[in-house]
């Protein structure tokens, strides 16, 4: 069992870092005041033109950018919404993930089938979205709680109100946030469809979109916990294959149930525990409209 | 003069179209996923596809995708509205909206895959993939070394279980030490779980792994591994063309090209058809990456079930507790296809 450790470790790592990337991005979005429910769409654009632009440029570091880009053009779209014309921000998110969906299967319909090679290792084993996604972590973290810049988004957030009445461009903070968050989530798309499985296939995102979202309130705030929450919750989903593997006994079923069953306990010890009330930015999910 | 014979003309050519058209035969096909998934759904619509090929200008077909389960009575009734005469449901899940909308129209035909209900005109239609897993099972039993074969299951339903039942079938009759360990993805489809599940089995020392969910994401897991692995559903070849063995195909164009021209000349009946290797209704992909040897013996188990001459349940069949399954030269069709047990020899608990 001892020997296997380093490469179950292996396997939880990249098997959490879709939803660390995704809920990362999601995080500075819900902190900015606004909840984009488009997650899981945004990721399956970043999977299907992700993989589309690796096979038609023949580069997959190409692809992950422009899967990036694809998911930061469908919050582009969410904001238009949401933001521009301050639309109902659940039925906006959840059109972008249905709207998503359907587009990236239309997309990447020529592509489906395509191999693509793996992109080798950076350093210890690790893939380099893997590296740059604990650059992310600590970038985050950093920028919402030691710099000007994320004291400002934070405010927003808090009462765009205030925020507003002090002078500061609410809209535009939003607008960047949401940028940001559909960017992350195009990263995560495409590095599932280029790096985690190497293919395209319609749906392949399988709800890992709304586990970040899930990720982001079970965070209630702190950048460490949600990444701590998606290593927990990616350790446990690796643990019940294994476990199964090793035929311990124990019903598949529950086993499968297991990491969510996890989160809703984790969940209700925080609330239990009463820290700093649910975490939720005070406008969450509020439109803002600056003349009212 | 002129405009009324040009009405003439228009009311004559009005008259005859919709006669040509009646008849052709409007085939139409209700798929679970979409046709570019390159497993379940692809290999029906490949089967749609042999139908226009083969009679041609007596048939039209359509097909409508991503029909989801629960709601697919109005997809059903839509095709049955729109002229269709032959309708195939392809997902297990269509089976009480199938029936409920064959009552309704009953001049119209229905082929429902995978289920057990039938009405007057509503036939079913299934596979014996456990042929293919028998072979599968063979190849695997010689191929591994580390005696240790991985396999990913989707969910413990009868048609998975008679797979691994057969594929350990096969794999011990050729090799008497070798283990099989089985997780369970818990979906068809997501390929990042089923990846993972192979990993997962890989790092428990597993050598050959196959599957029954339907993404190539474990082949490819045991390809960057330089382990051995099999296709599921479609040759899957491409997406690891030095580590994969064989596929199991679904070849469902012989039975739809049948039950069409069965229509075409009134000869269309309800019944319920499964079909395996001998019909055609479940192929191999080209056998490769193994010695020679091993392909030799693949062929010929291959021949030997097509032929009738090799049953994967010939009796006696032991399950887990050792004691004989009820059996007459071999288990019926029935007792496959609702098969709840393990053979003796897994190592593991059968879910349920």
């Amino acid at each position: 069992m001892i020997e296997l450790l380093p490469l179950i470790l292996a396997t939880v790592i990249t098997a959490a870092t879709p939803l660390v990337i995704a809920a990362l991005g999601e995080h500075v979005v819900e902190r900015s005041g606004v909840l984009n429910l488009g997650v899981e769409g945004m990721m399956i654009m970043g999977a299907s033109l992700g993989f589309a632009g690796a096979v038609v440029l023949d580069n997959s570091y190409l692809g992950l950018a422009i899967g990036a880009l694809a998911g930061m053009v469908m919050a582009g779209i969410f904001a238009l919404f949401a933001l521009g014309l301050a639309t109902n921000q659940v039925a906006t998110g959840l059109a972008i993930t249905i709207f998503g969906l359907g587009l990236a299967g239309l997309i990447g319909q020529p592509f489906v089938g395509q191999p693509r090679p793996p992109i080798p290792a950076l350093v210890f084993g690790l893939d380099p979205i893997v590296c740059l996604s604990f650059v992310l972590m600590v970038g985050t973290a950093w920028l919402l709680n030691r710099t000007r810049a994320g004291l400002i988004l934070r405010g927003v957030g808090e009462s765009h109100g205030s925020a507003h009445a002090l002078g500061l461009p609410v809209l535009k903070v939003r607008l960047l946030a949401v940028l940001f968050g559909g960017l992350c989530a195009g990263l995560a798309g495409a590095y599932l469809s280029l790096i985690y499985t190497r293919f395209w296939s319609p749906g392949m995102t399988a709800g890992r979109g709304w586990i970040a979202l899930a990720l982001v309130v079970f965070a209630a705030g702190s950048v460490w916990r949600l990444v701590a929450g998606a290593y927990l919750f990616g350790a446990i989903l690796i643990a019940q294959l294994h476990a199964q593997a090793g035929a311990i006994g124990i019903p598949s079923q529950f086993l499968s149930m297991l990491p969510y069953l996890m989160t809703i306990v984790a969940l209700v010890v925080l609330s239990m525990a009463g820290r700093r009330g649910a975490g939720a930015a005070g406008s969450l999910g509020q439109p803002f409209v600056p003349d009212r | 003069m002129l405009k009324y014979l040009l009405g003439a003309a228009a009311a004559v050519a009005l008259s005859v179209a919709p006669a040509a058209a009646q008849q052709k035969l409007k085939v139409g096909f209700i798929y679970v996923g979409p046709v570019g998934d390159f497993g379940w759904s692809y290999q029906h619509d490949q089967g749609r596809i042999a139908i226009e090929k083969a009679l041609g200008a007596q048939v039209e077909t359509s097909y409508i995708e991503n029909v989801p389960e629960a709601d697919s009575a109005r997809s059903i009734e839509q095709l049955a509205r729109t002229g269709h005469k032959l309708i195939f449901t392809t997902s297990f899940g269509y089976m009480e909206p199938t029936l409920a909308v064959a009552k309704k129209y009953p001049d119209v035909k229905f082929e429902h895959a995978t289920g057990f209900k039938r009405d007057k005109n509503v036939a079913t239609y299934s596979a014996k993939f456990h042929e293919g897993r028998y072979i599968i099972g063979q190849i695997a039993g010689k191929m591994t070394k580390s005696n240790t074969i991985g396999y990913v299951g989707a969910f413990p339903i009868p048609e998975v279980v008679a797979g691994i039942n057969a594929f350990f079938l096969g794999a011990k009759s050729v090799n008497p030490n070798v283990k099989i360990k089985i997780v369970w993805a818990n979906t068809w489809f997501d390929p990042g779980k089923e990846g993972d599940a192979a990993k997962a089995l890989l790092d428990q020392g597993a050598d050959v792994i196959t599957q029954h969910t339907d993404s190539p994401a474990p082949l490819q897991q045991a390809a960057a591994r330089g382990k051995f692995a099999f296709g599921q559903a479609s040759d899957m070849s491409k997406f690891a063309p030095n580590n994969i063995l064989t596929s199991i195909i679904d070849n469902w164009s012989p039975y739809y090209i049948e039950r069409t021209k069965a229509v075409l000349e009134g000869k269309w009946a309800s019944q319920d058809s499964f079909e395996g290797l001998a019909k055609g209704e479940v192929k191999m992909g080209p056998y490769v990456n193994m010695p020679p040897e091993v392909k030799a013996m693949a062929e010929a188990t291959e021949k030997a079930i097509a032929s009738g001459a090799l049953n994967p349940f010939k009796c006696p069949i032991v399950n887990q507790d050792g004691k004989e399954v009820e059996c007459k030269d071999a288990l019926t069709d029935a007792q496959v296809t609702s098969m709840n047990f393990y053979v003796q020899g897994i190592d593991d608990k059968l879910p349920k």
